[in-house]
Parts: structure tokens; sequence; C-alpha cells
């Protein structure tokens, strides 16, 4: 379901970031993708809901080229993709229940039916009883949930997640795997860039590192491979 | 692999709309000095250029009606007998470029001077020294000239006055009248416009990170833009009503009361009825139209996530 062929990334300062990139990922599968910072990691993370998108090369998502899709056509890209990011990135204003329900307010679900799935989403992620209080009223795992809750929540078939255990302490970091597992285990593509070493090499996936902008090692219940 | 269905529809729902009117009032109530601060600037502009709205329409309504007024009051000499002033009156009315031609004699030419001036002129009724006139309209204020000229060369014609030189200096006087306060108006608007997509910049600024969550959970852009741009229409619509009330209450008063001792002055103010609905319904829409532009503007590079 997501295809790369040659994907070459070149920054405006020159900086080149991906080099040539060819990998495949299938429906259903859990990737960590890991590698040292500025490896390339979070430019193939961007790629995948076209915050960046390549200089030449093919990016294929659901058989739709991102390299070429048009500025106005990526909501409709990203409504299908569920992005989890470190740093939460829930709205301060808006309760628990509220920022959930965003994602489907954004593509006009009917109210009925945006209540009904974000009352599921919250119980699956075991917040539903906090619905009604504010980010900050909540600690880091628990934002972390919500911000996992909304990325689901209009049935993604892939999730792509940034490091979401960066900002979180070991326990916490293991409620949001078991979550991932779950939502794995439904179906859904994980794709998952991180820095945790125990996290890898304790729940086994393919591992997909990244170094110097191409594919270092790419191999099915790997380890993190890295010291440190 | 199925292919995504990767094509936006424009059309919006119905309650997608009432959720961008209820955010934007939402943000107008959270951005307390910020919305004080862009309908304090669109109030005074919108107030500044109907006070500009005001004085040139009637400028120009003064001026059209001296132009129009413009009449060659040609006197007919001492000499002339009635068969006379009666070839003239044909003679005149001939001419080429005269729309309308009045014989006043003498003495209602002095009963009009009493009506004017008072009772003192009614001395001179027992030996009235004024002239029998015809007054002579042309069809266009520009063939008043000529027309004039043609006329005191009519035999029995005494001479001819219609205000030469005089007017033409008060034309000019009122075109660049005229023009000024028009620049001045776009000026203002310009400002209005400027101060109010920077107001609204800021708040924009402040929202920075909403807008990009919005983008990332698949928004479009007009779904991240209209709530901005219906802020920007009631700060337009708020910056307008203090405006409208203003210049109804100033114009009935000039009306009311400056109108009557104007009419001394030949001058005739537009009226108050339908005129100044036309210029609040222009001072609303240029309010709206600011108030939108300016959002329009100021969002337009935070868009891009």
């Amino acid at each position: 379901m997501i295809q790369m062929k040659n994907v070459y990334k070149k920054y405006p300062n020159g900086i080149v970031a991906l080099n040539g990139m060819n990998v495949e990922i299938k429906q259903g599968e859990f990737v960590y993708i890991v590698g040292p910072s500025g490896a390339g990691k979070s430019t193939f993370i961007k790629m995948m809901y076209r915050e960046e998108s390549p200089t030449s090369g093919q990016m294929l998502v659901n058989g739709v080229d991102l390299a070429k899709i048009k500025r106005k056509n990526v909501p409709l890209l990203r409504r299908q993709i569920g992005v989890v990011f470190q740093d939460f990135k829930l709205l301060p204003r808006l309760n628990v229940y509220e920022n959930v329900a965003f994602a489907l307010e954004v593509i006009e679900e009917k109210p009925e039916a945006i209540r009904k799935r974000v009352l599921e989403v919250l119980d699956l992620v075991g917040l539903k009883h906090k619905a009604r209080m504010f980010p900050r009223e909540l600690s880091g795992g628990e934002q972390q949930r919500i911000s996992v809750a909304r990325s689901i929540v209009n049935t993604p078939k892939v999730v792509i997640a940034d490091e979401p255990t960066g900002n979180l302490d070991p326990e916490t970091s293991w409620d949001i795997m078991n979550l991932f597992e779950r939502i794995n285990a439904s179906g859904t593509t994980i794709l998952m860039a991180t820095h945790n070493r125990e996290i890898v090499n304790t729940m086994r996936h393919r591992v997909i590192a990244i170094e110097g902008g191409l594919i270092a090692r790419d191999e099915v219940g790997g380890d993190y491979g890295y010291e440190g | 692999m199925p292919g995504m269905k990767l094509e936006v529809t424009t059309a919006m729902k119905a309650r997608t709309l009432t959720r961008h009117f209820r955010e934007s009032l939402k943000s107008l109530g959270r951005n307390g000095w910020m919305t004080f601060a862009s309908v304090s600037a669109v109030t005074v502009t919108l107030l500044l250029v109907g006070v500009f709205v005001l004085i040139m329409m009637n400028l120009n309504k003064v001026a059209d009606d001296l132009e129009n007024d413009v009449e060659i009051k040609s006197f007919v000499s001492l000499e002339a007998d009635e068969a006379r002033v009666t070839e003239m009156e044909t003679a005149i009315k001939s001419m080429s470029g005269v729309e309308s031609v009045n014989y006043s004699t003498k003495e209602e030419e002095l009963s009009d001077l009493v009506l004017d001036f008072g009772k003192e002129f009614s001395l001179f009724e027992q030996n009235n020294p004024l002239l029998d006139v015809f007054y002579v309209k042309a069809t266009e204020p520009q063939q008043t000239e000529n027309v004039a000229k043609e006329i005191s060369q009519l035999e029995g014609i005494e001479k001819v006055k219609y205000g030469e030189g005089k007017i033409e200096k008060l034309f000019t006087f009122l075109n660049t009248g005229r023009n000024v306060g028009l620049v001045l108006i776009l000026a203002l608007l310009f400002t209005a416009m400027f101060l109010i997509s920077n107001t609204i910049r800021i708040t924009i600024v402040a929202r920075r990170h909403e807008i990009e969550i919005m983008k990332l959970v698949g928004a479009t852009n007009w779904f991240v833009r209209i709530p901005f741009i219906l802020e920007g229409m009631w700060l337009g619509l708020l910056g307008s009503i203090l405006p409208i009330g203003l210049i109804i209450a100033l114009y009935y008063n000039v009306t009311e009361f400056a109108q009557p001792k104007l009419s001394g002055e030949m001058i005739q103010l537009l009226d108050f009825a339908p005129f100044i609905y036309q210029v609040s319904a222009l001072i609303l829409l240029m309010g709206v139209f600011i108030g939108i532009w300016g959002s329009f503007m100021s969002i337009r590079k935070f868009l891009r996530v």
C-alpha cells in the first residue's frame, strides 16, 4: 500500500535527506523506522502525509502518486492517514471529546455518527471518562492516547507515528505501544519512527533503518541495532 | 490496490456553514482586544469615508445644479417695442442649442428683486430703472457661451450676462475637489484594509498551531479559511455600525437645520431620504469588503502546511 521508488529529496538549503530510496510496505504491516538523527527518518515520515514531497521519484500511497498529487487534493489524502506526533499536537482550547471529534468535523461527518465513533475510540484508548477534560488537565501519556484516538477516529488504513513515545516515561510508553498493537491487530498499517531501543527489541516487528538518506537495513522481526 | 477517491468536493454542507459561523463568533469574543482594535480602526476609517462621501456627493449635486442653472440673462433695450420683442423671442427660440426662453418684464423683475432683497426696493416702483429680460437656457451648459454671443448680436438686445469666467472657475474648483476627495477615500480604505489584515494576522499567528493541526487531520483550505473570513466580515460589520449611525444623525441635522439657511444662497442639498440610506449601504458594503479582504490576505501564507 506504500511504495517508494527512487525517492530523492533535496531541501532548498542543499541538504539531501533521501537519496534514492526504494521500499514497499504492505497493508497490515507494523514497521519501525530507526536510525540516527538527521539520517532522513523525519523526511521519510513527513512524506507519507505529504508535508514534504519528493524532489524526484515515485511515492505511492494506496496507488496514488504523492509526487504528482495536486495541492488541493492533499486534504483528501490526509483523511485516509492517521498521524501521531511526539508533541501530541492537541488543540488546547478544545476538550478531549472535541479534539477527537475535530478530525471528523473536518470531513463533514454527520453529528450522530461523530458522537458514536468518538465515544467508541475514547473507549478503546480507555479515556471515555475524561471526555470533558482539557488537554492541560491530562498527563503526557493520556494526551498521547487522545492523540492516538484522533488518528484512528476516521478509520484510516495507515497510522503514521513520529516518535510517539519520545516525550513519555517508560511505563506510559508501553501503554501507547499496546494501543498500537491493538490497532495493528485490527488490520491497520502502522509506521512508527522511534529512538526507543527497548520497545523495538521487545515488540518485534519489521525494522527499517535509515542512514544517510538510504535504507541501511530492512528485516522482519529485527532489533534496534544501535547502541544507546 | 484500490485507487483513492481524490477529488475535493466544493459543496459545503449546511451544518458546516453553521459551524463556521459559530466558530467565527466565538473567535471574536476570544480575541477581545484585537477585535476592539480592528473594529475601532474600521469605525474611524468608515466615518471619515462617510463624511467625505456626503460632502462629495453634495458638491457634485451643487455643481450639477449650477451647471444646469446657467441662464443667459439678455436685457432688452428700451428702444425695442412690443413687436420687436416678439420677433426677438422667435429668433432666439430658433437658435440651435437653445432649450427655453422666458420673457420677464421689468415690472416682474422688480417684484422679484423686492421679494429677494426687501421692501426698500419697492421705492423704485415709481421709476423702474430695470429692463425687460429674456432668460435663455442652453440645452448643454457648454453651449451657453455661443448662444450668448449670438443673442448679443440681435438688434434690440442691450447686453447679455451669464456669469462668464466665474462659472468656469467654479467648475474647475469642484472638479479638483472631487478628485482630491476620491484619492482621500481610496487612501483611507487602503489604510483600513491594512489595519484589519494586520490585526487578523496577529490573531492568526496566535492560532498557527491550530491551523496546522486542522490541515494535518485533512481540513481543506476553505474549511480553515472560512471562519477567519467570516470573522473579518463581522469586524467590518461591527465597524460600520457607529459610522452609519453618526452619518445619519449628522445628515439629518444638516438637512433639517442648515438646509433652510442654504436655500437663501440658492444651494439645494441632496434630500435626506433615499440618499442617506444609499450612503449607509455603501458604508456597510465597504466595511464588509475590507474585513473580508483583510482576512483573506493575511491567512494566505499560513495555509501552506
